[in-house]
């Protein structure tokens, strides 16, 4: 790469003499579209693999991952709440005000319609344990709030509050939606809840809308400066300044719908401090709290802490996992050097069955094999009865073998070997045998040679096979699941259990973020060490 | 309590087993799908099903049902198929607990039990015949089962003695061995603050602290040594009958088979039973017509006697309290079923209820402390 490289930048620095072909173009510039062409035509022909691999492999790969920083259901499901709460003070006692409350109950009315809030509940209940019932509890009894305090006092204030054409009035200003932005978010999932209650025929210009409207255009005209107050009743919009006029005297005794306590009666989940700090919390787009949760931490009022000791366990998982991997690796390496070295000596027929015997447990499924393992390495097991029928171990005393570390190397070992004696047969099998010979005929003793020349020449196969095997049981799941018991379990098994048990995607996808960066981070190092061009394959 | 009280009472009637009544005739779906796909456990529950329910069904209806036997991880897959906007199931067989979960993430429709279902043959609706075993407005329990231990009849180093409650399996000084449990905190935890001396109805108030989640998980150190974890039912059978353990949780039907069908010398121990149930939901989204069918086949396989026909073939007490009466013999072994149903007033004396919504909460942040404490 190097060497060419230079090469061009050499005939670059003398353009002196440009060599024209024989249609009079310069050399140069018809090589650079031949050359072009060529790859336009390379690149077409790879074209469906490559859009095959990116729409079934890349897309997906890469929108999983994404969840691990995803987060907009909050937001989506309770615009209103999370609005409100900006202005909440997370670090107060006290839980929001009756404001929060209101825009609660609307969202709430069009979250429980669309059987959206106890999603949401869910979600918050993996960081916040306890508040997916208090969602779904409030779900089924939000249409029973009384609602109807703020409307009742907007209609006693000016009869007109009452018809589809002040809210048509109100819509029209030049404050909508600017200056009311809670009554804006409200009328809009009015609108929302309306169509989904009653069908797309239904008219929202005809109708007015329920009292939590009401109750949020009391709030946010209580927001609202004076002075835009006073420009509301007097504006030139004579219906609009009709409809405000007088109510800047009454919002002081404005009497309430107190949905706060309403909520409280629901459940008392509503007044706990911690769980509007996690709905605050969880608000944005995009959170690192599944990443957080996957280093065992946490984010609280003091900042990014790690987790109480009883909670602690992906990072011993990742540590566990990687160790047991080289682990593995290196017993399929020991194991798997003089086997490889037997196929790529011995004569073709001999070779050829040992070749078969290596190749069996490929065509044999992974749960047979693990519990084969069971059934030799249980403490009822074959190995255990023939060691104390030998006299080895004592009847008490049968060896622990399985459901533990022990039991996840043996298995794993076994099922990843071919992995590593495949490659290094094909390499051994390219070494030719006179270097050997040539080594002895100038004196070398046989370790000698096999040290300085043998070995040496099957490192690739080592390094291919070590790649292999390693990044296929840093993956593996199934195997330590069945056979590990608790002290070998790997983290695969978590991240499967998020996928497919807690449904946590969020979290299992930030775990496996981890994890592919690991993995492509070794990767890296055995490259800078290694170097990847001394991975043979065959 | 409530749930106990009204399946042992139903139970206790069931001393004559009564003749089955014909089958009402099954009025026609209209505006329907002709194929459906129904998904399940799998093995001898799923042929339970087969025998039960979709044989008959094809029979009256002609319509070809696919089995797919895919229920262990129908939550995340049916999350999935949501996402992608294509469900390919029609009916779905889940334990409560996940169907309250899919209720809550809305990849389940609600079903109107009154409305949906049929009424029992004296009249009673659907709603109080299921009575509070429908727990989420999703599901429609088939089977009461229970998670329970089963012990090995013939270990040496007991002296003769056998298990009589739960705490024989805290107990390792009077019943040495190991003991097989499940690799997740449910029930684990419930049953150590049992033999801890919490009250039964206390437990769950226990658990909401973090004393108590600390207290079961100290009881549970008591055995750590001692326990083989399993992950999937049909291991602790396989562990008994080998003798690799000598005492361990499962569920009841798997022992059933352990000790009824292949003979081994091992016996139930069914104090402290936990119930939990099992049913149907249909995915929500469906099309009209897919709709109606899988409410169709709904109603025709949740009805009196076909509740009560699956009791044949495996031994989950039926959901209805009407079918109890009807409960019968296993159709291979021809023994008397009632016996052995979890609900039976002999085997239910003492037994301990699951709080499903208490779990719907705490069961992410409990299952991470249980894990630590595994791994430590």
């Amino acid at each position: 790469m190097s060497a060419s490289s230079t090469e061009l930048s050499h005939s670059q620095t003398h353009p002196a003499a440009d060599p024209l072909t024989r249609d009079g173009q310069p050399l140069k510039k018809s090589l650079a579209r031949a050359l072009r062409r060529e790859k336009l035509r390379a690149l077409l022909l790879i074209s469906p693999l490559l859009i095959f691999v990116l729409v079934s492999f890349v897309m997906p790969i890469g929108d999983m991952l994404f969840r691990s920083v995803e987060n907009k259901i909050v937001a989506d499901t309770i615009p209103g709440t999370v609005r409100a709460l900006a202005n909440w003070d997370s670090n107060s006692d006290e839980p929001p005000a009756e404001s929060v409350f209101a825009a609660l109950a609307n969202d709430m009315m069009l979250a429980q319609e669309k059987k959206t809030h106890t999603r949401l509940g869910s979600r918050l209940n993996y960081d916040q344990p306890g508040i997916s019932s208090v969602f779904r509890k409030s779900g089924r009894r939000v249409k029973k709030l009384d609602n109807e305090a703020a409307k009742a006092a907007f209609v006693a204030i000016n009869p007109n509050w009452d018809t589809p054409a002040a809210w048509g009035t109100l819509r029209s200003t030049v404050a909508w939606p600017e200056q009311f932005p809670m009554t804006a978010i409200s009328f809009r999932h009015w609108v929302a809840w309306l169509q989904s209650e009653e069908g797309d025929d239904a008219d929202p210009e005809a109708m007015v809308p329920h009292g939590f409207t009401y109750a949020s255009l009391y709030h946010d005209l209580s927001n609202m400066p004076a002075t835009s107050l006073e420009s509301l009743a007097t504006s030139s919009n004579t219906d609009a300044a009709a409809l405000f006029e007088g109510i800047a005297d009454q919002l002081d005794a404005f009497p309430s719908d107190d949905f706060k306590s309403q909520f409280a009666d629901i459940d008392k989940g509503w007044l706990r401090v911690d769980n509007w700090q996690a709905i605050k919390r969880l608000s944005p787009r995009i959170v690192d709290s599944y990443f957080l949760a996957a280093i065992d931490s946490e984010r609280t009022d003091l900042g990014i802490q790690r987790k109480p000791d009883n909670e602690r366990i992906y990072l011993l998982l990742f540590v566990r996992t990687i160790a047991l991997s080289l682990v593995i690796t290196c017993s399929c390496i020991l194991l798997g050097y003089p086997i490889a070295y037997l196929l790529a000596n011995l004569s073709v027929r001999a070779s050829n069955l040992i070749l078969i015997l290596v190749l069996l447990p490929f065509w044999t499924s992974l749960l047979v094999r693990t519990s084969a393992w069971k059934v030799l390495l249980q403490q009822q097991g074959v190995i255990n009865d023939l060691l104390v029928w030998v006299g080895i171990v004592n009847d008490s005393g049968r060896l622990v073998m399985i459901n533990n570390m022990t039991g996840t190397i043996i298995a794993m070992t076994h099922i990843l070997l071919p992995f590593m004696i495949l490659p290094l047969f094909s390499v051994m099998k390219t070494i030719s045998p006179t270097y050997m010979r040539a080594a002895k005929s100038m004196g070398a003793s046989d370790s000698l040679a096999f040290w300085r020349i043998y070995f040496p020449n099957t490192i690739p196969g080592i390094g291919a096979g070590s790649i292999l095997v390693f990044i296929l049981s840093i993956g593996y799941y199934i195997t330590p699941e069945l056979v590990g018991g608790t002290t070998g379990v790997f983290i695969s098994n978590r991240i499967a259990y998020h996928i497919s048990s807690s449904l946590n995607w969020g979290l299992a996808a930030a775990l496996g973020t981890i994890l592919l960066v690991l993995v492509m981070a070794l990767y890296w190092a055995y490259d800078r060490i290694v170097g990847i061009d001394n991975v043979k394959l065959g | 309590m409530k749930l106990t009280a009204v399946l042992a009472s139903a139970f206790a009637l069931s001393a004559v087993n009564m003749v089955a009544t014909a089958a009402e005739e099954l009025p026609a779906c209209e505006d329907c799908s002709d194929a459906m796909t129904i998904v399940s456990w799998g093995g001898a529950y799923s042929n339970s099903q087969l025998e039960a329910y979709h044989k008959p069904y094809t029979e009256s209806t002609g319509v070809e049902i696919i089995n797919d036997e895919s229920s262990a991880e129908a939550v995340a897959k049916l999350r999935a198929m949501n996402e992608a906007n294509n469900v390919t199931w029609d009916v779905v067989d889940v334990v409560a607990a996940d169907a309250i979960r899919l209720c809550d993430e809305g990849l389940a429709m609600e079903i109107d039990a009154d409305e949906q279902l049929a009424a029992a043959p004296d009249g009673t609706p659907a709603s109080e015949d299921f009575g509070d075993l429908l727990v989420s407005d999703c599901f429609i329990p088939q089977i009461v089962y229970s998670t329970t231990f089963g012990y090995r009849s013939d270990v040496e180093g007991w002296n003769g003695n056998a298990p009589e409650d739960i705490c024989a399996v805290f107990d390792t000084a009077a019943f040495p061995g190991k003991r097989a449990l499940e690799k997740r905190p449910i029930n684990n935890v419930e049953w150590a603050l049992i033999c801890d001396g919490v009250a039964k109805d206390d437990v769950y108030d226990v658990l909401s602290t973090d004393e108590g989640v600390a207290q079961a998980l100290a009881k549970l150190d008591t055995i750590k040594d001692d326990v083989i974890w399993w992950s999937a039912g049909a291991e602790t059978p396989q562990l008994l009958a080998d003798g690799e353990a000598v005492i361990g949780s499962t569920y009841n039907g798997r022992l059933f088979s352990v000790i009824e069908e292949q003979k081994q010398p091992v016996a139930m121990l069914w104090d402290a039973q936990v119930f939990d149930l099992d049913g149907w939901i249909i995915p929500a989204g469906l099309d009209e017509e897919r709709k109606n069918r899988a409410l169709h086949y709904i109603k025709f396989a949740t009805d009196t006697q076909r509740l009560a026909d699956q009791s044949k073939y495996i031994s989950y007490g039926p959901a209805r309290a009407s079918s109890a009466p009807l409960v019968g013999q296993h159709a291979e072994l021809g023994i008397d079923m009632a016996p052995h149903m979890p609900t039976d007033p002999n085997n239910a004396a003492n037994t301990f209820l699951y709080n499903y919504e208490w779990w719907a909460d705490n069961r992410d942040d409990l299952d991470a402390k249980f894990q630590a404490w595994l791994s430590q």
